[in-house]
């Protein structure tokens, strides 16, 4: 992985640019000592490392702004950071940077159930946004599996989705408003407790901007009324392609559920191994979720088992009760960790249409066997987003570079067929130097413009999202 | 009027302009100040590219008519589900609305409040920029977070940042049946309050309104399988007494009419479409109406749509109705008034400054000559 060279002026400065941070925060804000840094040097992909010159965790809208127009000012680097989850890389620091941290931002400052929204500071986490409003039976939909950790702040600059975003969409659809503080120190407020922005849709381009057109501080979020109550069923098949026909039927059919999941053999076995939930032995599995009252519930399952049958299942189990419900989640939520227990892997994140299901896993089995290592595929089907997941083993020289390549060559088959290079986890260091395969230099060109406008000298969030053969010439001029 | 025939000639076409131009779909509405500039239409941009209905996406040219549109996943059970508006109606206009013009005004009708906006739908854009370069951004799937998301950027930029020539959405199925409960004589108060109890229970309403005025009618739909719909509409009904049930095309007519702002249609003055928190609706039409501001008002959106119809004298309400806004929070389009009112207030929110700079630096990347639909927001 390349990263920039450090800028040694600026590691020249660090003292004068520590004094200053330490003049406009508060005692224990500032984390300077190299000792200390080092729990910032990585995000959850931990195999690329780099401690940051300084680390700070401001409090407040005001000392964010403070923070920034100092790192300005002094030229240095920010690389925003939520809880550091992220799977790509998009809070990796460089040796030269500040990381901003918003992990003591964590209050609510207002929530309304009239008018169906919440007001936070985005340090937040996304399990405890609907923890805040569960005693008036409200949720926040967007559900990452990372949901007990990871905060909005990064829900927001990754644009993440989860389990239930084939119903609720992805956080982009559920939020309306942020304050955004600028490179230069300058606080925006985008949208708010209204719907629809009046000029621009900036808002619309925040979210997913990975941390590098500003710092979100606050955000106002979309709340909904749960449902009376939700149940999945869990039907299994003899061939992963008959599994992916069977979700194309379901989608066709006009009934929309909340969740699609799927599994093929080699996830099974693992998750079963792992959780004892009682999964079927199959070629692949589907876990479909629906929601209302009982009788909604039974009226769509069965609508579902009728298309399911028309496939020849090999398994088929509706959950009876919340218990029955709860194993059938089981093994799916702790897949990963699972996979975990038996193998190093790596997890991939790419999108594709899901009329192309039965293809694309025909062909990721063909590219498994050539590069002779397995792949086990665990995904939210109902959007195609895939997440092969590929074992290698981390010990043996040689296999991580081979897990790449064919990790790169399942992401370009994503492309392939109408897909694109990551559905939820971002960009982050870890594709950009595939987004070639996505787009064209024209229209990296229109992306890098939008950064060229809400920072010019390009300080935030250095390296990520565009190759750097790409943003060369940008970085260079700023610096 | 030019009128390229393929992506690859509007790209010729932008690239060679030499002044201001008009982007113009269907050119069924004539809103945001006038732009003077040659005719550029996007009719010669029509047809479906890609159709699959088992992946619930469509791609379509920009200049197709939304009535194609609309036809074409009809054939398959599927809809727009963000119910775009023909406001040919409300602005006295004739010709074919196309999905570009409606992409580009980010039209979002009724389900808004529970679907989500045209920008939702949205997942991927081709355009051609200022400079005549052509530009794509997203693609045709439901999850895609490779890269800055500028589809969203160019839904409801009215051309102002390139002119679009291929669009792709998200589609849905028409649901099975749908069903309305309509109460009467409410004041706006109460009835955004019902509004707001149906859209906090958890029967998953699609379509919240209340038409003020003497025959007031307030309004909450759900959409589904049928059995689903029946239960959910029973329950509503002990939520919200005295409110009686309208179903299928009844119901459908119910909605139209507010989606395409019918009341106001044949009535002359001046047009607003404001956006603020849904229970501040009722307080600001109340507050205008005391500040002397005669006027008719729809809620839509649970209250957070307001449309409002004022005379057109004198500023057609624009101190009044941006005054209001400047207290609450949100933002307000004149949507219809006069060549000479529109040249005169501005149509759209005037930004802050900051948010003004930004939007003024994109739009000076996007279109660095200034000749796409230049002046028409303002
Ligand atoms: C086990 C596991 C499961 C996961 N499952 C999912 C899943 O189901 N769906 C999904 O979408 N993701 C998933 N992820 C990925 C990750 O959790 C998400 O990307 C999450 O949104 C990151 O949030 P964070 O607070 O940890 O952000 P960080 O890792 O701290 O940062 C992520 C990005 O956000 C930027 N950022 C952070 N704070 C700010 C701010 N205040 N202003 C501007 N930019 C900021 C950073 O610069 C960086 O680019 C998973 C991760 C793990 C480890
Ligand atoms: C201020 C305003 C608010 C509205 N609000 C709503 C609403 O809330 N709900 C609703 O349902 N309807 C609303 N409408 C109606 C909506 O604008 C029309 O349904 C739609 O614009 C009709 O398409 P058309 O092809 O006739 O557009 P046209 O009248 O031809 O064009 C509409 C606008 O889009 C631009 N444009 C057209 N095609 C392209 C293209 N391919 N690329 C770039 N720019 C293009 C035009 O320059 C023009 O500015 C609103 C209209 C206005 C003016």
């Amino acid at each position: 992985m390349q990263m920039p060279e450090p800028n040694t002026a600026i590691l020249a400065r660090k003292d004068r640019v520590v004094a200053r941070l330490r003049d406009v925060l508060p005692g224990g804000a500032v984390i300077s000592d190299p000792a200390e840094t080092r729990a910032y040097e990585c995000d959850a992909l931990t195999a690329y490392r780099c401690a940051p010159m300084v680390a700070v965790l401001p409090g407040s809208t005001a000392e964010v702004s403070a923070v920034l127009k100092i790192c300005h000012e002094e030229g240095v680097p920010v690389v925003p950071r939520g809880a550091g989850t992220s799977l790509a890389g998009g809070s990796l620091p460089t040796a030269d940077c500040v990381v901003l941290g918003v992990s003591r931002m964590t209050q609510v400052l207002e929530t309304n159930y009239a008018d169906r929204y919440i007001r936070l500071q985005t340090g937040r986490t996304n399990l405890s946004v609907s923890g805040a409003v569960a005693e008036a039976d409200f949720f926040y939909a967007p559900d990452p599996s990372s949901q007990l950790a990871c905060a909005i702040s990064g829900n927001i600059a990754m644009n993440s989705g989860g389990a239930h975003c084939l119903k609720y969409g992805v956080t982009t659809n559920n939020l309306m408003g942020v304050t955004l503080v600028l490179m230069d120190g300058t606080v925006v407020e985008i949208g708010g407790a209204h719907l629809d922005a009046g000029g621009l849709d900036l808002l619309g381009v925040i979210c997913g901007s990975e941390g590098q057109l500003g710092v979100v501080t606050e955000a106002t979020l979309r709340i909904l009324r749960k449902p009376e109550g939700a149940r999945p069923v869990l039907i299994g098949f003899d061939a992963s392609e008959t599994a992916g026909h069977c979700v194309s039927d379901i989608i066709r059919s006009g009934i929309l559920p909340v969740a699609i999941e799927f599994m093929d053999r080699p996830c099974i076995e693992a998750c079963e191994a792992f959780a004892h939930a009682g999964y079927p032995m199959c070629e692949a599995l589907l876990i479909v979720e629906v929601e209302g009252s009982e009788a909604e519930i039974a009226d769509q399952l069965d609508r579902i088992i009728a298309i399911a049958r028309t496939h020849d299942p090999v398994a088929l189990r509706e959950a009876g009760d919340a218990d029955e419900a709860a194993r059938i989640w089981l093994g799916r939520k702790s897949a990963f960790g699972a996979m975990g227990q038996i193998n190093d892997y790596m997890c991939l994140d790419g999108t594709i249409p899901v009329s192309s299901l039965p293809e694309v896993l025909r062909r990721i089995g063909e590219l498994s066997e050539e590069y002779g290592l397995g792949v086990a595929n665990v995904f939210h089907a109902g959007d195609g987003n895939m997440h092969p997941l590929i074992l290698y083993n981390a010990n043996t020289p040689g296999q991580l570079e081979l897990c790449e390549a064919l990790g790169a060559e399942i992401l370009k088959l994503c492309v392939e067929v109408g897909g694109c290079l990551t559905g939820e986890h971002g960009v982050g260091v870890e594709k950009r130097d595939l987004m070639l395969h996505q787009y064209r230099p024209v229209d990296l060109e229109a992306q890098m413009a939008v950064k060229d406008v809400f920072d010019p000298e390009w300080l935030l969030n250095p390296a990520k999202v565009f190759p750097l053969t790409s943003s060369e010439a940008r970085r260079m001029a700023a610096e | 009027m030019m009128k390229p025939q393929s992506e690859a000639e509007l790209a010729e076409v932008v690239a060679g302009a030499n002044g201001p131009l008009r982007i113009v779909g269907g050119g069924t509405r004539d809103v945001g100040r006038p732009v003077e500039g040659e005719e550029l239409s996007t009719s010669g941009l029509s047809g479906v590219t890609l159709y699959e209905p088992g992946a619930l996406t469509l791609v379509v040219r920009a200049g197709t008519p939304l009535g194609e549109v609309e036809a074409v996943l009809a054939g398959e059970g599927q809809r727009l589900a963000f119910e775009p508006m023909d406001h040919r109606g409300l602005l006295g206009t004739s010709g074919e609305p196309t999905i570009g013009g409606a992409v580009a005004a980010n039209v979002s009708g009724p389900r808004r409040v529970q679907a989500g906006a045209c920008r939702d739908f949205l997942l991927g854009v081709r355009f051609v920029d200022g400079a005549g370069r052509v530009v794509a951004n997203g693609g045709r799937v439901m999850k895609n977070v490779t890269g800055y998301d500028l589809v969203k950027l160019m839904a409801g930029s009215w051309g102002s940042l390139g002119v679009l020539s291929e669009l792709s959405f998200k589609v849905l199925a028409i649901p099975q049946a749908e069903a309305t409960l309509v109460g009467r004589g409410l004041d706006p108060e109460a009835g955004v309050k019902a509004l707001s109890v149906a859209l906090g229970s958890p029967f998953d309403v699609s379509g919240a309104a209340h038409l003020c005025g003497g025959a007031a009618r307030t309004q909450v739909r759900i959409e589904g399988l049928e059995a689903s719909v029946a239960y959910r509409r029973d329950r509503l009904k002990e939520l919200l007494p005295g409110f009686e049930a309208v179903e299928g095309a009844d119901s459908a007519a119910l909605w139209a009419e507010v989606r395409d702002v019918a009341p106001f249609a044949g009535q002359a003055g001046a047009v607003w479409k404001v956006s603020v928190r849904p229970s501040d609706a009722p307080g600001m039409c109340k507050a205008l109406a005391e500040g002397g501001l005669a006027h008719q008002a729809i809620l839509d959106w649970g209250g957070g749509l307001v449309w409002l119809l004022v005379p057109e004298t004198g500023d057609g309400g624009a101190a009044a109705v941006r005054g209001q806004v400047a207290a609450l929070g949100g933002h307000a389009t004149l949507v219809r008034g006069s060549a000479a009112l529109r040249n005169t207030v501005p149509v759209f929110q005037p930004e802050v400054p900051a948010l003004a700079a930004l939007s003024r630096g994109l739009r000076a990347k996007f279109d660095p000559r200034g000749i796409l639909n230049p002046g028409l927001t303002g």
